[in-house]
């Protein structure tokens, strides 16, 4: 049967594709009607979810060091397990839509600086307890210590009081107005935990579908299904659910290909035609916010002039990034770091391209003369080398000279990222267009690795913040991309997409743009056929 | 003789605790010079100068050095390896388990792997230039030319997915019941074993042919005895010494050098667990694996100098 007829009815199972649309296009493919009706009709009885089994996932991204504690994740299988044991108030849809999560309903005042949220009544910690208010004020107040060394302290910081108004009633209010607050509540740190994990951080007790049941770091994380769970019709379809850490990719391929896991992530783009040709796998290829940039500092010569930044940025052949070094399973960045998995995202600027004469126009007005040192390394993205040796030629196109250095990877991100003026580096995406640009491109953002300091965008993008009119808002946010893109130092050649396979026992997925593995969601809402 | 014997031993012993003292300062000063700290690698991409500054204060990591490495030496004299500063977990607790990982792995390599050797290397001789001895020798040589990760992806290949006989993930967890167990490590091990063959066989062969240039060997062979009662019975005895150098330097290979098919294969040994620490920057656990790694390469060498001595009387009395 044709990869076409297996497109179509992979997308009725997911009920991407009406009845009507999937016999029109089966039609066009010359398949007869009634054998098109009836695959269609046990396509979407498939997409009932069947409860049992082990669901098994291969993961990259794990280590000996890992720790339960929310506070400290940093890595995807944290993140992927966290979802699984865990729930913060908010979740985030594919589609960019806010989905209650534990808190039911939100509010907020017209200012946007006080929001209520309402918790769900009678979810139980798998310890038994029930979640009250207290838990969620706890946990808020445990990430926004300034002690503490949460992942989440950044997005916790404008936030001025957290206070339980009732046994199931949050109020919390901001410094400054934020109409992304609900947002900020979905970050994978915040999950509750009883009396905010204040007594035992790293207990793995948290109101989610499954209860842990095996924790060793870099090794094997397992869990089970937590049958007083709120939500099972949605969550927790597997009895059992369990993550290898496996760090190597061919292992990681080979694990898939054998059956011994039903889910891997990172693929890497240089075996996905061959992952694509094995019969019992299908990849998934998610475009997502994640990008690889490289990072000039605005504030130190001689990326202090903006010609040569300028000059810089049209020397980036992003096409040819895309096909070399993502293998095509990306998109080409525009300077800016949001794209269209982002809300509210702009959506007339033009792109920018390769233009040597551009850029070697530039370059000459800078009058800057002499070898520029790009340092690079393996760790900062897949392939970075090679990317930084690729922009070396496309820079002498311009009769720019680069001098590409490969540092250690052992150190990078301490020695090289935020301290040398010109290097390569990766970033994941954030839930809002605000989010990333508080973390990196504001004046006093905690990463700001293009030592960005411009008031009249901090203006901006305070003022972006506290609009509630999504028209407004959104060309606020066009002027803040304009100015990242034409004034700012990031270079931004390439969006690199998840690229993840699974079995076809594995049933229930569906794309999601804001992280790996469904956004972290793939083991608590798939299931295994039978 | 037994009065040498133990003292010789006991030598043996001090002088080795002396060099895991001597280690130990050396593992303390590399890992001080390692670029970067500990809290620095621990929060990553995502470290905020407060974080750092907290974390840093949290651990202690602004005392001096020369204080840093006498409290942790204290702690160790008193079987305290200290709590890992990445996760917070004791160390001894998740060290141990790794430990045992690894030693299991080892032993049951080395159980296949030792007796096959010497076996193969006998055979060799007895045959020596004929095809046996060159199908040996060939093959294994073939194993160890090839790097290791190779022939792990090429059992993997064949054995997990090709016939799908053997799991090509070899995690294994407590309470896992043995035969599964051995199950997990059948590919590893082999892998391992093809590693370490050649080295040991070619060592024994030599060792012996060595040997059978000896007078008392023509005797043996005048006497009317068989040859491979003779390569058994006379020759390896006399040429054990080196074999057992060889033997126990691919015993520590099999303890210290596999952190490659740890990786290849996903057994949580202690290879892994290593270099995630060190580049975390976790210097307790690096020193204590370095410990580790350094005991047994140097205990592993007693045992090689005792049964040397053992085997041949003349080196009980050094000159």
């Amino acid at each position: 049967m044709s990869n076409e007829f297996q497109f179509l009815t992979d997308q009725a199972r997911k009920g991407q594709i009406s009845r009507r649309d999937f016999l029109g296009r089966a039609l066009a493919l010359g398949i007869a009607l009634p054998f098109a009706s009836s695959v269609f009709a046990s396509a979407v009885t498939s997409g009932q979810p069947r409860k049992g089994g082990v669901l098994k996932a291969g993961m990259q991204g794990g280590s000996s060091t890992d720790s339960m504690d929310p506070a400290t994740w940093t890595s995807q299988v944290q993140h992927s397990f966290g979802q699984s044991w865990g729930e913060p108030l908010t979740n985030v849809a594919p589609n960019g839509d806010l989905v209650p999560r534990l808190a039911e309903e939100i509010g907020s005042s017209s200012d946007a600086k006080t929001w209520t949220f309402k918790l769900r009544r009678g979810i139980l910690f798998h310890n038994g307890k029930e979640m009250t208010a207290d838990d969620v004020v706890a946990t808020l107040e445990r990430h926004s210590d300034e002690d503490s060394e949460s992942g989440a302290l950044g997005i916790m910081r404008g936030i001025e009081s957290v206070k339980a108004t009732g046994k199931y009633e949050v109020v919390v209010t901001t410094t400054e107005a934020n109409a992304d607050l609900p947002y900020l509540m979905s970050d994978y740190h915040l999950i509750i935990q009883p009396n905010g994990g204040k007594d035992a951080p790293d207990a793995g007790i948290g109101t989610g579908p499954y209860k842990v049941t095996e924790f060793q770091p870099g090794v094997r994380q397992r869990a089970e299904r937590f049958e007083e769970y709120w939500n099972l019709e949605e969550f927790g379809h597997a009895d059992e659910i369990e993550i290898t850490v496996i760090n190597d990719p061919t292992a990681r391929t080979a694990a898939l290909q054998s059956g011994q896991i039903h889910m891997a992530n990172r693929i890497e783009p240089r075996v996905v035609d061959m992952v694509k040709r094995l019969p019992n796998v299908q990849v998934r290829n998610v475009s997502g916010q994640a990008h690889y940039v490289f990072l000039m500092h605005c504030d130190t010569a001689p990326f202090s002039d903006n010609d040569l930044r300028l000059a810089l940025k049209y020397a980036m052949d992003r096409e040819d990034m895309v096909e070399r070094i993502l293998r095509g399973y990306g998109s080409v960045g525009n300077d800016y770091p949001i794209n269209s998995a982002y809300p509210l995202h702009p959506t007339d600027i033009p792109q920018r391209e390769f233009d040597p004469e551009k850029a070697a126009y530039h370059y000459k007005k800078s009058g800057h003369d002499g070898p520029i040192v790009l340092r690079t390394s393996d760790v900062a993205f897949p392939g970075a080398v090679d990317a930084a040796q690729l922009y070396q030629q496309s820079c002498a196109q311009a009769g720019i000279n680069i001098e590409v250095r490969r540092e250690p990877g052992d150190g990078y991100w301490s020695e090289v990222w935020n301290n040398q003026p010109f290097c390569t580096s990766y970033w994941s995406g954030r839930p809002t267009q605000d989010q990333m640009y508080s973390t990196a491109y504001i004046s006093n953002a905690d990463w700001n690795d293009t030592n960005f300091y411009r008031d009249d965008f901090d203006k901006l993008a305070r003022q972006a913040r506290g609009e509630l009119n999504d028209e407004k808002r959104a060309s606020l946010y066009r002027q803040m991309a304009m100015m990242v893109r034409d004034e700012g130092g990031l270079i931004l050649p390439m969006f690199n997409d998840y690229i993840e396979a699974h079995t076809n026992e594995v049933q229930g997925w569906s794309d999601h743009p804001m992280g790996e593995m469904m956004s972290g969601f793939a083991l608590s809402r798939c299931w295994l056929s039978a | 003789m037994n009065t040498i014997v133990v003292k010789l031993i006991a030598q043996r012993l001090a002088l080795g605790i002396l060099l895991l003292l001597a280690v130990s300062v050396l593992i303390f000063a590399g890992t001080q010079i390692l670029p970067g700290d500990v809290a620095q690698s621990i929060l990553g991409q995502s470290a905020t100068p407060e974080a750092l500054a907290n974390l840093r204060r949290e651990m202690g990591l602004n005392d001096p050095a020369w204080q840093r490495y006498l409290s942790w030496l204290g702690g160790l004299l008193q079987g305290d390896l200290g709590t890992a500063l990445s996760n917070g977990q004791d160390i001894a607790d998740s060290l141990g388990g790794r430990v045992a990982n690894t030693f299991f792995l080892a032993f049951w390599t080395a159980v296949v792997a030792v007796p096959l050797a010497i076996l193969l290397g006998l055979v060799a001789v007895r045959y020596q230039n004929r095809w046996p001895d060159k199908v040996i020798s060939g093959s294994t040589l073939t194993a160890i030319s090839l790097p290791e990760f190779f022939i792990g992806y090429l059992l993997i290949y064949l054995f997990a997915v090709k016939l799908g006989w053997l799991p090509s993930v070899s995690t294994v967890y407590d309470g896992m019941p043995f035969i599964d167990r051995m199950r997990a490590i059948a590919l590893p091990g082999a892998t391992l074993t093809l590693i370490i063959l050649a080295h040991m066989m070619r060592m024994t062969r030599a060792a012996i042919l060595n040997v059978m240039q000896s007078a008392y060997i023509e005797t043996a062979e005048l006497k009317g005895l068989g040859g491979l009662k003779i390569i058994w019975r006379h020759a390896f005895p006399n040429s054990v010494a080196p074999v057992v150098n060889v033997v126990m330097l691919n015993l520590a290979f099999l303890v210290v050098g596999v952190v490659v098919v740890e990786v290849i294969f996903v057994y949580p040994g202690m290879g892994q667990y290593l270099i995630d620490h060190v580049a975390k920057r976790d210097v307790p656990v690096v020193q204590a694996c370095g410990l580790i790694f350094a005991a047994v390469y140097i205990g592993l060498n007693i045992v090689a100098d005792v049964v040397s001595i053992l085997s041949n009387p003349r080196l009980r009395h050094p000159k």
